[in-house]
């Protein structure tokens, strides 16, 4: 007897069908002794501050994957519209690919109003676009601009809610080789971001004077957070200029190694020489077909 | 009306922490774990609130505003899951301001009520939202709607809500009376709320208080040394 199957519309959404499958394969694995590729996040430390004339926008440069540093110079740093940026922690792909979409709709957006865009639009479709995907979407998200009603900054957490503060600072805290973000006390980076920003955050404050608080800021959370190091990233907006300096400070300079290992050509003496010629026993051409 | 804006995807499966063939991809949420109050007075309300967001043990933000407003004469006190809460506001402030101009009328707060509790009861599953919906109109003054998770709606003179509410039932019973002044509120509710911040440890930071009423909507913050002080020895 023939049987039927009646395929299903696709459901709208994320399919977990293979969820079950990843964990016997995982269980599979451990028995063997290897472990499954974890998916890369920056265990990041990203802080953004208003001042006088605008807002300066900070992150450290470390990707890691697990207990590895995938890589030691990435920019967390993404390009929204010409007068925001935005700097993104948590899921690396997830932080790229949700910014790229973002800027490509602000982008039609502002043609559509002939107007440059504002970044309170920005974070409408930001926090619409994650609350929609209920977190599953791992990108926490420090937004700052400046527009036609001034400096503006909001942190934008992955389930979509979001505030809007004159200080923030975001870190994501990697906890297991799962895949998925937790922030909380075990996350010092943005904790000691923070504790800096409490201590000298003044309003109104010059732009030096603004540059070097996140950069000291950034700084705390390299050196007292595992998942965030090498070089310290600012993006500064003002009103008609934007001051991208990658990097701003290399904070984890790597050293010159002292020694060397290669030895001197002689150092080992020759017994004695043979010289072997190849004896040529066939020669064949194939033509091949280039056209 | 024109294509309300779709809260929710149709998601086809739904995934329980309870199946552990699936890995458990739950993290801690932003939550508005909280104080929240309003009081109706003889022509209009007070709502005040605290101002603590906690990610687990961190404190998110300490200046939270969660006097949301919906419509000029028209506010929600909200607590619970901060993005679930900031997303249902945003739904209905967009509803309600398409309803008003259909009515070409302010609208009541009976209807902003009665949105809060749609989309919150039909997606009572997924969402974790506990609001005061609290404002005036012309027709019948000043009124507040609690709408509890799980989506119910019910008008009270005096309601509390959040994590911290648990904690000034006794003072509300025993303080509140028909009738009070538009200043014995804000009072009141000053008092309720530093003694609900006093006690418990997801609510904090600054008081919020806003009084609501046909001339318009006043806003105040109490700073924390300004909080008043109730002593227990």
């Amino acid at each position: 007897m023939a049987t039927l199957t009646v395929s299903r519309p696709p459901f709208g959404g994320f399919s977990f069908e293979n969820c079950r499958r990843n964990a016997v394969l995982e269980g599979e694995a451990n028995k063997v002794g290897c472990s499954l590729p974890a998916a890369r996040k920056t265990g990041t430390t990203i802080c953004g501050v208003v001042f006088k004339d605008g807002v300066v926008l900070g992150a450290d440069t470390r990707a890691t994957e697990g207990m590895v540093v995938a890589d030691k110079n990435c920019s967390k740093i993404h390009y929204i519209s010409p007068n925001i940026y935005c700097c993104g922690a948590g899921t690396a792909a997830d932080t790229e690919m949700t910014t790229q979409i973002i800027s490509s709709n602000l982008e039609l957006h502002s043609l559509s109003t002939g107007r440059l865009p504002r970044v309170a639009t920005a974070n409408r479709m930001l926090k619409q676009m994650l609350f929609r995907y209920q977190g599953y979407i791992g990108a926490a998200l420090v937004l700052g601009g400046v527009d036609c009603n001034g400096p503006h900054l909001y942190s934008i957490y992955p389930h979509g809610s979001t505030d809007k503060l004159p200080y923030v600072t975001m870190e994501v805290a990697s906890l297991s080789s799962d895949w998925f973000l937790c922030s909380s006390c075990s996350g010092s980076g943005s904790l000691a971001a923070m504790a800096v920003f409490e201590d000298r955050y003044k309003p109104n404050m010059e732009e030096e004077e603004a540059k070097r608080l996140v950069r000291d800021a950034i700084a705390a959370g390299i050196f007292n957070d595992l998942g965030s190091g090498s070089n310290i990233d600012l993006c500064v907006i003002t009103k008609g200029k934007v001051d991208y300096i990658r990097p701003h400070d290399e904070a984890n300079k790597k050293g010159v190694r002292t020694g060397d290992y290669k030895y001197k050509r002689g150092t080992t003496g020759v017994l004695s020489k043979t010289v072997l010629d190849l004896e040529v026993v066939e020669e064949t051409v194939q033509t091949m077909d280039t056209s | 009306m024109a294509a309300a804006a779709s809260m929710m995807p149709n998601f086809g499966q739904q995934i329980s922490s309870k199946n552990d063939l699936v890995p458990d991809w739950t993290r801690q949420e932003v939550s508005t774990g909280t104080t929240i109050m309003a009081v109706e007075y003889d022509g209009g309300v007070v709502i005040g609130a605290d101002s603590r967001t906690t990610t687990g043990a961190y404190i998110a933000n300490r200046v939270t505003d969660k006097l949301t407003p919906i419509h000029d004469r028209i506010f929600c006190c909200r607590s619970g899951s901060a993005a679930d809460t900031q997303a249902i506001a945003d739904v209905v402030a967009y509803q309600l301001g398409f309803h008003s101009i259909e009515l070409d009328e302010p609208p009541l707060v009976e209807t902003a009520a009665n949105l809060f509790r749609a989309s919150c009861y039909r997606y009572r599953e997924e969402l974790m939202a506990g609001i005061l919906v609290a404002g005036w109109d012309r027709r019948k003054g000043g009124q507040v709607y609690c709408v509890p998770i799980g989506g119910m709606l019910v008008r009270q003179p005096v309601s509390v809500g959040g994590s911290g509410s648990t904690y000034i039932y006794g003072f509300m019973d025993s303080n509140y009376k028909p009738g009070l002044s538009k200043d014995q509120c804000l009072e009141l509710t000053a008092a309720a709320l530093s003694l609900a911040m006093e006690r418990d440890g997801s609510s904090g930071g600054v008081v919020r208080l806003a009084s609501i009423s046909e001339e318009g909507v006043e806003r105040r913050v109490i700073l924390g040394n300004q909080l008043p002080k109730f002593s227990t020895h």
